[in-house]
């Protein structure tokens, strides 16, 4: 089909709706919180509008710099976790029967109805020395003595991998029940045993949707506040606990909308990043 | 025994039979064209040779050796896809290396290898680029290419052709068919395409509901066809029901009394076989009910009591008869078949 050009104003006219839905819902909270990192706070009040660079510089010291840099450390290794755990899992669930995967995809599904609150409460208890899993080691002999694994680093990447989970599986599943499954048994009849086709053949001609899929999940990660309370100690708490902390409990929102200016960027940064990296390769290819 | 073997290969899903009690016995170096309408379980057959499918029973022997328990990446075969199978991720040239690479050969010997073989498929200097930026036809020789690039014991191809247009896809029966010739390789292929079968084999095997139903030299296939479904499915063919008492189209025929059973049968004929003649020179006499002319060739349709009967000649073996011409339809017995049921 070929499309005409648009001419008219009319033409234009269903692109109205969703350049409305997105004026009102992104470019103007947006740039409400650009203009606000840019004001003063009002120790009194709230803030008064001004413009300054303090909130930005004050922003730039090592305490604020390793919180961004843990932040990004975490949400790029749930990333990584996550894709991971989900490919192969994914890729096997795409090999079952029908009934079978269905049933997989609801209980995975129903995962999302859980809040963060109640994942990050059943985690904690999981992880107690009283009620925790390590009870179970002990029962069979594998641990002496039961202890707490919360709070650490371990239990905030284990619940935040669990809540991202399902959204990982849910974007790779349509990609790999897709792919072409000749590609496997070409592979195995030019001489790959079958892990090893799935590693050089299956794993790379997906990559696309790897990437993507890394992406999301960082993304998805880079904002979870509440399970590093919950699960962490302080060191282990990321720059949106310092944005919540600084808005809510200090009242200081001109510096709370600095942050969140500076983890945008540098999500965005790291994102390009990424497609960049992807698509030279591609190039190559 | 030099060559492939099928023992009673069978092959079941669910309720389902497939593949149904297949043997054949296939010499080194034969080509072979397995043909049959969809779902007459050619494919299925070939993914079994292939190892891609586990056999429900039987067994299948290559040079003397049960192949059957080897999974699929022990068995040095080379196969061509439908879909081609091309790695998306990979260039021309590692496309074609793979196998090589797989089996650790050295980093010089591949890029020699891959060399000769961009020769051999006439896209020399391609390695370099991605598969995406091929033609179709480039494309299927680079799988082809793929698949030889190791020299295997035996050449599988599924629906090599279906995917590229008329003319380039009788181009690349031609090379293949002289490729294989220069290899020696063992090949099988599958097709639903009877031209291509005939164009490329040294053996068709015909398929139909999961059985051999003939495997014989192309030409023998087309002269002297086993049962009606072959005469059937390659080429057009007249198949004129038998009387009883060996009568055809209601006259006495003794020449065919002899081999006609009780329960009666059918005779096929070629459509180039049957000569019109002048109105009551011939053996029976017809109407003429409809001409196509194409050009090349004449197809003259002509009722002869009831039975419809097709005739195929050149323009210069046979001028000017017209819808509702009376005319005498002479069928040399030498090519006629007496088929069963």
């Amino acid at each position: 089909m070929r499309r005409e050009p648009p001419r008219g104003l009319a033409d234009y006219a269903p692109l109205a709706f969703p350049a409305i839905m997105l004026v009102v819902f992104f470019v103007v909270p947006f740039s409400t919180m650009i203009a606000v990192s840019f004001f003063q706070r009002d120790a009194a009040g709230f803030y008064s509008p001004a413009f300054t660079l303090d909130n930005y510089e004050r922003f730039l010291s090592a305490f604020f710099g390793n919180v961004l840099g843990f932040s990004i450390m975490l949400a790029v290794m749930v990333a990584v976790v996550c894709v991971l755990v989900a490919f192969p899992f994914t890729y096997l669930l795409s090999q079952a029967s029908r009934r079978v995967q269905i049933v997989w995809l609801v209980a995975i599904l129903s995962v999302l109805s859980l809040s963060e609150v109640i994942i990050g409460f059943a985690w904690s208890t999981l992880f107690s020395r009283t009620a925790g899993i390590t009870n179970l080691l002990v029962m069979a002999g594998l641990m002496g003595e039961a202890r707490a694994l919360t709070p650490g680093f371990g239990a905030v990447l284990t619940a935040m991998v669990y809540q991202a989970l399902p959204y990982t599986v849910l974007v790779l599943y349509p990609a790999i029940v897709r792919r072409d499954p000749t590609l496997l048994e070409a592979a195995r009849t030019l001489g790959a045993s079958p892990l090893r086709a799935f590693l050089n053949v299956v794993v790379p001609a997906l990559r696309n949707t790897i990437v993507a899929t890394l992406i999301m999940v960082f993304v998805f990660a880079l904002g979870s506040y509440l399970l590093p309370q919950i699960l962490g100690r302080p060191q282990h708490w990321t720059l949106s606990v310092l944005i919540t902390d600084q808005a809510i409990y200090q009242s200081n929102m001109p510096f709370a909308a600095a942050m969140a200016v500076f983890l945008v960027l540098m999500s965005l940064a790291l994102v390009g990043l990424t497609l960049l990296v992807g698509g030279r390769r591609e190039a190559q290819a | 025994m030099s060559g492939l073997e099928l023992q009673d290969v069978t092959k079941r899903f669910g309720d389902f039979t497939a593949v149904d009690g297949v043997s054949l016995k296939i010499p080194q170096g034969t080509f072979v064209c397995m043909l049959g309408p969809s779902g007459c379980g050619k494919t299925t057959l070939l993914r079994m040779i292939a190892g891609l499918e586990e056999p429900t029973g039987g067994a299948i022997v290559l040079d003397g050796g049960d192949i059957t328990p080897i999974p699929t990446h022990k068995r040095d075969f080379g196969m061509v896809f439908q879909s081609l199978a091309l790695f998306p991720h990979l260039n021309v040239g590692d496309n074609i290396a793979y196998p090589l690479r797989i089996r650790g050969i050295a980093k010089a010997e591949q890029r020699r290898r891959v060399d000769e073989l961009l020769a051999m498929i006439h896209l020399k200097g391609y390695g370099d680029r991605p598969v995406s930026r091929l033609s179709g036809g480039q494309r299927q020789r680079v799988a082809i290419a793929r698949a030889l690039a190791l020299s295997p014991r035996l050449f599988l191809l599924d629906e090599p052709l279906s995917a590229l247009d008329a003319k380039l896809r009788e181009a690349m029966q031609v090379e293949l068919r002289q490729l294989q010739q220069q290899l020696g390789v063992t090949t099988i292929v599958v097709t639903h395409d009877q031209r291509e079968a005939m164009t490329m084999a040294d053996m068709v095997v015909v398929m139909g509901e999961g059985r051999i139903r003939q495997a014989a030299p192309p030409v023998q296939i087309y002269r002297k066809p086993a049962d009606a479904f072959v005469a059937d499915f390659i080429g057009s063919t007249n198949l004129i029901p038998l009387g009883r008492d060996g009568t055809l189209l209601g006259r006495p025929a003794p020449g065919l009394a002899l081999t006609v059973g009780a329960d009666g049968g059918k005779l096929s004929i070629r459509p180039e076989d049957v000569q019109l003649v002048a109105p009551g020179a011939g053996e029976f006499t017809g109407t003429v009910t409809f001409v196509r002319d194409l050009g090349g060739t004449i197809e003259t349709f002509v009722d002869v009591g009831g039975t419809p009967v097709t005739a195929v000649a050149t323009p210069r073996e046979r001028p000017g008869f017209k819808p509702g011409d009376a005319v005498g339809v002479t069928l040399p017995l030498q090519s006629c078949v007496v088929l069963k049921g």
